[in-house]
């Protein structure tokens, strides 16, 4: 399986950003990425993988397969679900090393930077630290079993 | 002559309003419309001008000096103290105690009155309302003295029954700590009633007024609460400034808080003898730009009148209930009988924080969360509330804002 790099990713939902003219727009389709994205089935929804924010929450289970993490994520809040849903799209199914590389610049690129400045309000700027904590265990895990 | 008529009961808005800098301030490029006054108010510009004029004219540390800027400072700082006894309507000016806020105040009296009084087997009784404020300190001094903090149930409507309270009065408890006006659900408690029936068994009562100074005629006396504590900033004053009001004979009974200066007599290597009341409990040089700023605050509040701003807030409330009430799906949370200028709700499939999100982007200020009460939002199974709260200078028109951006946020959502 080929993966799109995760810098292309970027670039491609700051492009589709880029067509939006209102915030109405913007949120619009951050809101309908947040209903789409499928919900995490509840044997995934346990204290583990629960990272709690002030108002809403938001799970992360991981995963990794021929040397790939593999992210679900799920938020009792849409448009952090929305968010959630697009930090999966870049981040998912590729190699340890290009998950800690990644700087995740579109974030702030869309105009989302807000949403991850508010760290008491959600639990999305501990998402990703935690989506890279995943990617150095399993970096870990093929160091040792290369050994 | 203030632009305000104080005989009247009816507000110039456009007045008041124009003495707020910064409600002429937009946010995400429309006008701003702050309705979350119960976390914070905005404060007018005699408050700012207080604090730039002490600043820029006559700062110096208060009590020590002999110069005239400290002799200026010192008489700007005490004359707060006079203007909160008015405030409060507190017998002596004594018993007004300056502290960063209501926690401070709660955890003074926690840490001195607590650890002199409360012993093992103890009650200490509050509400299911309280802001964690005044649940934490409480636990701390429980689990420390090996006493029981008891709850007063909350019913369905928001409000406390006398009958579970008075249940719950007896004659192992030693103090009532009990929120005159709930942060989350704007109601208003019995504190007078409560008062009563808890020094009829021998307790104490501290009452935590964050949200009722503002909104609420407060007469210590006529409560007969033996500790009162309330913020600044929520009255139009800076934060980092509250009081704290304690009977006297109490205060001068209980044991000191922070030691340090201006708390003390005399200090030797072997042994410090403390001061008067209120420096008692003042340690350090205090929050002098500030307190100074309270009292201009206050005034401020005084030469309105609150019957007058309570007029304007009732509206309000009246107003945006009845219209709030009209989206589908929308529940308020809290119907007491009694309540001040807040509305809590929440809205049927949809996450609070979602709709603050989109409020914002309307330039629409409110709270969403638990509000610090997590036991409360419990208690009535949901993970918080959108709440919006009013102050003086917020109109009609803004509610109609609100509830605009009520109905789009909804659509949005579905």
């Amino acid at each position: 399986m080929s993966q799109q790099p995760i810098l292309e990713i970027e670039k491609e939902i700051i492009e589709d950003f880029a067509l939006f003219d209102s915030w109405e727009d913007k949120y619009e389709y951050i809101i309908d990425l947040g209903k789409k994205l499928p919900a995490l089935e509840e044997e995934h929804k346990i204290a583990d993988n629960k990272i709690k924010g002030c108002q809403s929450t938001v799970w992360l289970a991981a995963s990794h397969e021929d040397g790939r993490v593999f992210f679900k994520a799920d938020s009792d809040a849409v448009i952090v679900k929305g968010l959630v849903s697009m930090l999966i799209k870049v981040l998912s199914g590729h190699r340890p090393e290009e998950i800690l590389e990644a700087k995740l610049d579109f974030i702030r690129e869309i105009g989302m930077m807000t949403h991850l400045a508010q760290t008491r309000s959600n639990g999305l700027l501990s998402m990703i630290k935690q989506m890279k904590n995943y990617a150095l265990a399993y970096q870990t895990i093929q160091g040792l079993e290369k050994k | 002559m203030t632009q305000i008529d104080s005989i009247s009961l009816d507000l110039d808005l456009q007045a008041i309003r124009s003495q707020f800098p910064i409600l002429s301030r937009t946010v995400n490029d429309k006008p701003l419309v702050y309705l979350d006054n119960a976390a914070t108010s905005q404060k007018p510009q005699c408050v700012i001008d207080a604090l730039s004029d002490y600043y820029g004219r006559y700062n110096a540390n208060i009590h020590r000096g002999i110069h005239t800027l400290a002799e200026e400072a010192t008489l700007a700082y005490e004359a707060t103290r006079f203007a909160v006894q008015e405030f409060i309507g507190a017998a002596s000016a004594e018993e007004i105690i300056f502290s960063r806020g209501t926690t401070e105040g709660i955890n003074l009296v926690a840490y001195t009155w607590g650890r002199q009084h409360i012993k093992a087997g103890d009650e200490i009784l509050i509400s299911g309302m309280e802001h964690h404020s005044n649940i934490v300190p409480w636990q701390i001094l429980c689990q420390e003295k090996n006493a029981v903090l008891k709850v007063i149930p909350v019913s369905e409507e928001g409000e406390l029954s006398m009958e579970d309270y008075k249940s719950l009065l007896t004659e192992k408890t030693k103090l009532v700590s009990i929120v005159q006006v709930s942060n989350a659900l704007g109601t208003v408690n019995p504190v007078k009633e409560m008062i009563d029936a808890a020094h009829a068994i021998g307790a104490k009562v501290l009452v935590d007024g964050a949200q009722s100074a503002v909104h609420l005629d407060i007469d210590v006396q006529a409560l007969d609460c033996d500790f009162f504590a309330f913020s600044g900033h929520k009255v139009y004053a800076p934060t980092g400034i509250g009081v704290l009001y304690g009977k006297k004979e109490l205060l001068e009974s209980m044991p000191v808080f922070h030691g340090g200066g201006e708390m003390i007599k005399e200090v030797t290597f072997e042994q410090t003898t403390y001061n008067d009341l209120p420096y008692k409990y003042e340690a350090g040089t205090p929050n002098i730009a500030d307190t100074i700023a309270l009292k201009a605050a206050l005034d401020y509040v005084q030469n309105i009148g609150k019957a007058t701003i309570r007029k304007h807030e009732n509206e309000l409330l009246a107003y945006a209930t009845a219209q709030l009430e009209s989206i589908p799906g929308l529940s308020i949370i809290g119907k007491a009988k009694e309540k001040v200028s807040l509305v809590s709700f929440i809205v049927k499939g949809i996450h609070p924080q979602d709709i603050g999100i989109l409020l914002d982007n309307l330039g629409i200020a409110v709270r969403t969360g638990h509000h610090c009460t997590q036991p409360l939002m419990k208690r009535f199974g949901i993970p918080g509330t959108v709440r919006a709260s009013f102050a003086l200078y917020n109109t009609k028109e803004e509610i109609d804002i609100l509830i605009a951006g009520m109905h789009k946020s909804i659509k949005m959502l579905s």
